[in-house]
């Protein structure tokens, strides 16, 4: 028995459930696509406008919930202690905006897309094009994550190739996109809100009693010790307290502008605003704005419990761990096994000349050619096998500095004034994903863990390829290319469109370009820069005109992409720059690129407001459009033109 | 003649509505950037000087009070919504 354990050590006990529970649930989300294929564009569009405000909540919900939410946020919040209130109240405080500000009088307005909205309201045919032109650019760099997030969780628990999996993810999605357009795409991620909630909820609570003994992630985050222990351990190794504020983004003001940033930019985010347009009424958008942010809390509220705990959890597991032994693979080689502390010299030898080269090859952008992979045993005796499987996606890489055969997180300052500990590299995206297994919680949580990942990524990439369709197809292509086009021949454009999406995004996440990692940066800066202000100003202004709001949106964008690009051109263009063109001691005011959407968006509001008053004002006919959404009553069903 | 007179008055109706719309979301508004950017960010270190449990007011603030004040605003507009509907006959 013993044996037969330490010879299936390496093998993943999870894997036979994640299987599974991935068959199981992308068996329903297909069957769902196939039972809701739709005929008209109306279906493929809004869902024909029938969706109850309940099930509507749980999609938007599902739709928001992106791969960055559920693998990447709590990760995110763990690595910056209290400043993490950005994402949390960034991406929910964003809802209260869209619920009072936007949603009920787009519902009212009734078209398909939010280029709609712009071209109707600004009686501007320029207007519509850089409202589909954002719309797409926005849902691009958005969706490319969500395929990379795919490949994450297929390459690390199922094991096979990132674009194997990638590919696979790509033919789910295009299943039940092209078939049943926001219809198909509204039932899939309903279902896809519970898996992804069950997902991230269960192995929150299970870690949650562990360590604090109270079953409540919520409620054990501010009444237990947990928090008091954290700052503790994090102070001894030399790291700033856990809950002390702007420790991350350095100052109140920085942390307001990205907060901000967020908040507008998501109420300006096309795939969320589109979410509204599929409800019965004027009424049934306010509910399921209802609905939706307490689908959203869930999960928002469970994130920073979470992040605490893992924080915790992986220092507790990995500080003075003990190195068993060091497998080295130089490139196209066998791999080497150098068991500890027998071969220790012999080790550390052959990893200096690894490293070096790996050093060099990460420095020309290239992927490194050797791994070196640590076999830890905790203080406590366990072996950390989780920590092994880690290190085989690069995620998680060690280096023994001081050559003892400990691994030790103390934050050592290095003669060039940074600080380094034993512990070289930690991808936040690992967090969620690993917590079930540092807690050694059973192997289906894991499973279960594996397909909330997936159920994160492919409801978000649904939506936004709905986006990138409706703007390419509806927007443009049938608006100037197509006018008379057929009902048959509009949803046909409408598939190929989405197909066009599926490839693009696809392509993306196998080779991710620079910006996917600034994505945040960009999507949300750009929604708060050019569209908020526009839709905004479009229902509470009846003076706002074409002039104003076009050149508005035009200036908020071009300066919050260049400013983004100037602070980011290293990321962003790696074959052109090896620096930042601005670096972070020259920032605009100290104003971190996250935050500069801010910024673009104040630019925005004032030129809009200035130029429209010195220009005529908006003819009768917009006039009275906007009275009528400013009037609940009367909203029927959806007008394709 | 009173004609004209009906549509003044409904257009006045409908001016009210609007106004009564405006003062609900200023007032929500209101509270949302208190939660949101006063008591989370501007002032945190003053409001972590009090405890909640065992950690900081302005913390908690931050990172769970501000989502649940967020969850009750957006429910308190639609209920609002309902009412002002309703006493304008302006619901379907």
């Amino acid at each position: 028995m013993l044996d037969s354990n330490s010879l299936l050590a390496s093998a993943d006990p999870a894997l036979p459930w994640t299987w599974a529970f991935i068959a199981v649930t992308f068996g329903i989300y297909l069957y769902i696509g196939w039972r809701s294929r739709v005929k008209e564009t109306a279906g493929f569009y809004v869902a024909g406008q029938g969706v109850p405000a309940i099930a509507n909540g749980a999609a938007t919900a599902a739709d928001w919930m992106s791969a960055a939410s559920f693998i990447g946020m709590a990760g995110l919040i763990s690595f910056s202690g209290s400043d993490g209130s950005v994402y949390l109240m960034g991406w929910t405080g964003g809802y209260v905006l869209l619920a009072l500000l936007l949603a009920p009088y787009l519902r009212k307005f009734g078209h398909y897309t939010v280029p709609d909205f712009i071209g109707a309201r600004y009686y501007s045919e320029t207007a519509r094009i850089v409202a589909a032109i954002c719309a797409i650019f926005i849902s691009l760099t958005y969706v490319a994550g969500q395929m990379k997030g795919v490949g994450v969780v297929f390459s690390r628990f199922l094991e096979v190739d990132l674009a194997v999996g990638v590919c696979i993810g790509m033919a789910i999605v295009g299943f039940f996109a092209v078939l049943g357009g926001m219809k198909g795409i509204t039932w899939t991620q309903v279902v896809q809100f519970f898996v992804l909630i069950l997902a991230f909820i269960i192995p929150s609570v299970a870690i949650s009693s562990q360590l604090t003994g109270d079953s409540i992630p919520q409620r054990a985050f501010a009444f237990s010790d947990i928090s008091a222990r954290l700052n503790e351990v994090l102070i001894g190794l030399g790291h700033e307290a856990y809950t002390t504020p702007f420790t991350k983004f350095g100052s109140s003001w920085n942390v307001f502008l990205i907060t901000a940033a967020l908040m507008f930019g998501t109420a300006g985010l096309p795939h969320v605003i589109v979410r509204f347009y599929t409800v019965k009424d004027v009424r049934a958008a306010r509910y399921s704005a209802v609905w939706a942010i307490i689908f959203i809390a869930m999960l928002y509220t469970t994130a920073p419990a979470l992040g605490l705990f893992a924080r915790y959890n992986l220092i507790d597991s990995m500080h003075e761990s003990t190195i068993e032994r060091i497998e080295v693979t130089v490139s196209g080689e066998d791999p080497k096994s150098f068991p500890f502390p027998a071969q220790r010299a012999e080790a550390f030898a052959v990893i200096e000349t690894a490293q070096a080269e790996n050093t060099k090859a990460s420095k020309k952008g290239l992927r490194e050619p050797n791994s070196i992979v640590y076999f830890l045993t905790s203080k406590s005796g366990q072996p950390l096998d989780w920590a092994t499987r880690w290190q085989n996606t690069g995620l998680l890489k060690f280096e023994d500095l001081d050559q003892d055969g400990q691994i030790n997180l103390t934050l050592i300052p290095q003669t060039d004034r940074s600080k380094k500990s034993e512990l070289a590299k930690i991808d936040r995206d690992i967090i969620v994903l690993s917590t079930p297994e540092v807690a050694t919680l059973p192997p289906w949580v894991i499973a279960l863990v594996a397909a909330g990942g997936l159920a994160a990524a492919l409801s978000t990439a649904a939506g936004l390829l709905l986006v990138i369709s409706s703007s390419l197809a509806h927007d443009l292509y049938i608006r100037f290319c197509e006018p008379n086009a057929t009902e048959a021949r509009k949803l046909f454009i409408g598939r190929v469109a989405i197909i066009f999406g599926i490839v693009v995004a696809g392509y993306f996440g196998i080779y991710p370009p620079g910006f996917v990692g600034e994505v945040v940066a960009f999507a949300f800066g750009l929604a708060a820069a050019s569209f908020f202000p526009a839709i905004f100003l479009g229902i509470f202004s009846k003076r706002v005109n074409r002039a104003g709001a076009v050149t508005g949106m035009i200036v908020g964008l071009v300066f919050t992409i260049t400013y983004i690009v100037l602070c980011t051109a290293d990321k962003v263009l790696p074959f052109l720059f090896d620096a930042p063109l601005l670096a972070q001691e020259n920032w605009l005011f100290g104003i971190s690129p996250q935050g500069i959407g801010t910024v673009g968006m104040a630019i925005n509001f004032v030129l809009t407001l200035a130029i429209s008053s010195v220009t005529a004002p908006p003819p009768a006919e917009v006039i009275e459009l906007i009275e009528s959404v400013r009037i609940p009553s009367g909203s029927g069903k959806a007008v394709s033109h | 003649m009173s004609n004209s007179t009906e549509s003044s008055s409904k257009s006045d109706d409908a001016k009210n509505y609007w106004r009564s719309n405006l003062t609900l979301v200023a007032v929500l508004l209101s509270v949302w950037a208190i939660a949101g950017f006063g008591l989370s960010i501007f002032f945190i270190e003053s409001a972590n000087q009090i405890k909640i449990g065992s950690v900081g007011f302005g913390f908690w603030m931050a990172q769970q009070g501000s989502i649940f004040v967020f969850v009750v605003l957006v429910l308190v507009y639609a209920l609002a919504m309902d009412r002002i509907d309703r006493k304008h006959k302006l619901n379907d």
